[in-house]
């Protein structure tokens, strides 16, 4: 199973944010999209999502196109986007929110074992399954963000900026956590982040975009050395 | 104006004050069933439904139908709900779908689908003059509205008016039961609070919406079929009902189903107290009195959702 991109262009209404976006995460890896505000990160989540339109271009994944298809359908497929800005229900409880991915699903005893996990993974939660999710921390709607997202027991992770508005200790637990949970279950992740640093650490791949244009594709490792990336999104 | 009362006792004054709370309840009882299916298609879809006004005008003809073959109200009441939920699936999945679908972005995005449904709501009305006419036909409350004696008193409260009672609460039990407990419940608030959360979860947001607006258009039915066996049945005859209904919604923060209720309530009270006690006329106005001073105090409603803390 590969996310294979290809070509890909999209726009937002007369502004093209993604142009000729080209790039490949094969299975069990993952992949750091890092660059500015503007750069047309979280354009290409949420069109690999299916909660955006593309202009042209492919992607697909185990061989099979995901452009065009409907979010909720591309979800059960296993393709999970945890989107940013702490992407919980505020209105409904810990609980209720870890359900909703469990709603679908056919295996109930499967969810329960796999909810255990994600308490287990974030014990946390597990304190607050009662308390509505808006009560919680930053750091805390995050991590159930990405439990809910696991319950689904996806298979390619699409996650958009997990560190936005943590402190600087909860960003480096969250990023050590996905770090961790992704060799444990062989996902495939595509990890959208500003934080580049934080990002390209626990990566394999790094992907650096400029206005909508891929400017550098190469091991996470490379490019945390690589002196014109450390420049210009690093900042030393 | 306020009544004058020749020498009045306490028994009097009393048996009064318990006949205002009594049609306060059943008639606020109905707003909350209108102001329910208004809540309920906000939303899941933030769309403003006129054309509940005609759905559920529409099945009360219907259910008027099965009377004339049939002869039994209850049955009719059953059929009236039932196609309420049907005429509601309907209307989302073959007319705010579309509507939905190429409306997609500019100021038209807010107008477009509720003047839709308002042109609807003219539709079904037209439709209805066609198959029955426009004349004033009437149901037959399936129990008796005369008003109990109290102390010797008839007041204004029947029996017809404590099964509306009764049934809006069973209505509304069934509801919480639905919203609180189910699987069906989580996905119908999951999808009314975040879609696009909803979404990226798997769940079928739009299947969700059409099941919400079936919710809506039986609990219309419903308020039809209660609603006018004390009044007269012709096209335009839930409109008035609508309004109230609206109002309520309103009230409650659009957002609340206990909301929506709590509105309604405060509304019945509103009106039949301020009927009782000062005057007759003060029908219509309360009501825009009542909105008027929520809006002022508090803009959002008295029981907007309470948002999160912080971002």
């Amino acid at each position: 199973m590969t996310l294979i991109v290809e070509g890909l262009t999209i726009d937002h209404g007369a502004i093209r944010a993604i142009n000729n976006v080209s790039f490949k995460v094969p299975q069990g890896q993952l992949a750091a999209i890092i660059g500015a505000n503007g750069a047309g990160k979280t354009t290409l989540l949420r069109t690999l999502s299916g909660l955006k339109d593309a202009t042209s271009g492919s992607a697909s994944w185990n061989g099979v196109s995901i452009l065009g298809k409907r979010a909720e359908d591309l979800a059960r497929s296993g393709i999970m986007h945890v989107s940013d800005g702490k992407s919980v229900i505020a209105e409904l409880s810990v609980k209720d929110n870890l359900a909703l991915t469990g709603l679908w699903q056919k295996d109930k005893k499967a969810v329960t074992e796999a909810t255990n996990e994600v308490i287990e993974l974030f014990p946390i939660l597990g304190q607050r399954l009662s308390q509505s999710a808006g009560s919680l921390s930053g750091g805390e709607r995050q991590m159930l963000a990405i439990g809910r997202a696991l319950i689904a027991r996806p298979k390619l992770l699409l996650l958009d900026e997990p560190s936005l508005g943590l402190a600087p200790l909860i960003v480096e637990q969250i990023f050590q956590t996905i770090k961790s949970f992704v060799k444990k279950m062989d996902l495939t992740v595509v990890l959208v982040e500003q934080n580049a640093m934080g990002a390209l650490k626990i990566a394999d791949e790094g992907i650096v975009l400029n206005l909508g244009s891929v400017v550098a594709v190469d091991s996470a490792e490379k490019l945390l050395n690589d002196p014109a990336v450390r420049s210009a999104y690093l900042g030393f | 104006m306020i009544r004058q009362f020749a020498l009045p006792t306490w028994g009097s004054k009393m048996t009064e004050f318990i006949t205002a709370i009594l049609t306060s309840l059943s008639s606020g009882a109905i707003y909350a069933l209108m102001a329910l299916a208004i809540v309920l298609v906000w939303r899941s879809t933030r769309v403003i439904n006129f054309a509940q006004a005609g759905q559920a005008v529409l099945t009360t003809y219907i259910g008027y139908t099965v009377i004339q073959r049939t002869g039994s109200y209850w049955l009719a009441l059953v059929v009236a709900v039932i196609s309420g939920a049907i005429i509601g699936a309907v209307i989302d999945r073959f007319f705010m779908r579309p509507i939905f679908k190429r409306v997609k972005s500019g100021p038209i995005v807010m107008i477009a689908p509720v003047v839709a449904t308002l042109g609807l709501l003219g539709i079904i009305q037209a439709i209805i003059g066609f198959i029955w006419g426009l004349t004033n036909q009437s149901i037959e409350a399936p129990v008796s509205t005369g008003g109990y004696k109290v102390m010797g008193k008839v007041i204004a409260f029947s029996s017809y008016n404590l099964l509306v009672l009764v049934a809006v609460a069973i209505a509304m039990l069934l509801l919480t039961i639905l919203f609180q407990r189910t699987n069906i419940g989580l996905a119908l608030r999951a999808s009314a609070y975040s879609p696009e959360i909803a979404r990226l979860s798997g769940i079928k947001v739009d299947a969700v919406r059409t099941l919400g607006w079936a919710i809506a258009g039986a609990s219309g039915g419903l308020a039809g079929m209660l609603y006018i066996p004390g009044y007269f049945l012709y096209p335009n005859a839930m409109d008035l009902l609508l309004v109230f209904g609206f109002v309520a919604a309103v009230i409650g923060g659009l957002e609340s189903l206990f909301g929506a209720v709590a509105g309604a309530m405060i509304l019945g009270f509103a009106i039949n107290f301020s009927t009782t006690y000062i005057s007759q006329k003060l029908f219509f106005p309360t009501a825009f009195i009542v909105l008027v001073l929520v809006l002022l105090i508090k803009p959002s409603g008295l029981f907007a959702a309470k948002k999160s803390r912080g971002a």
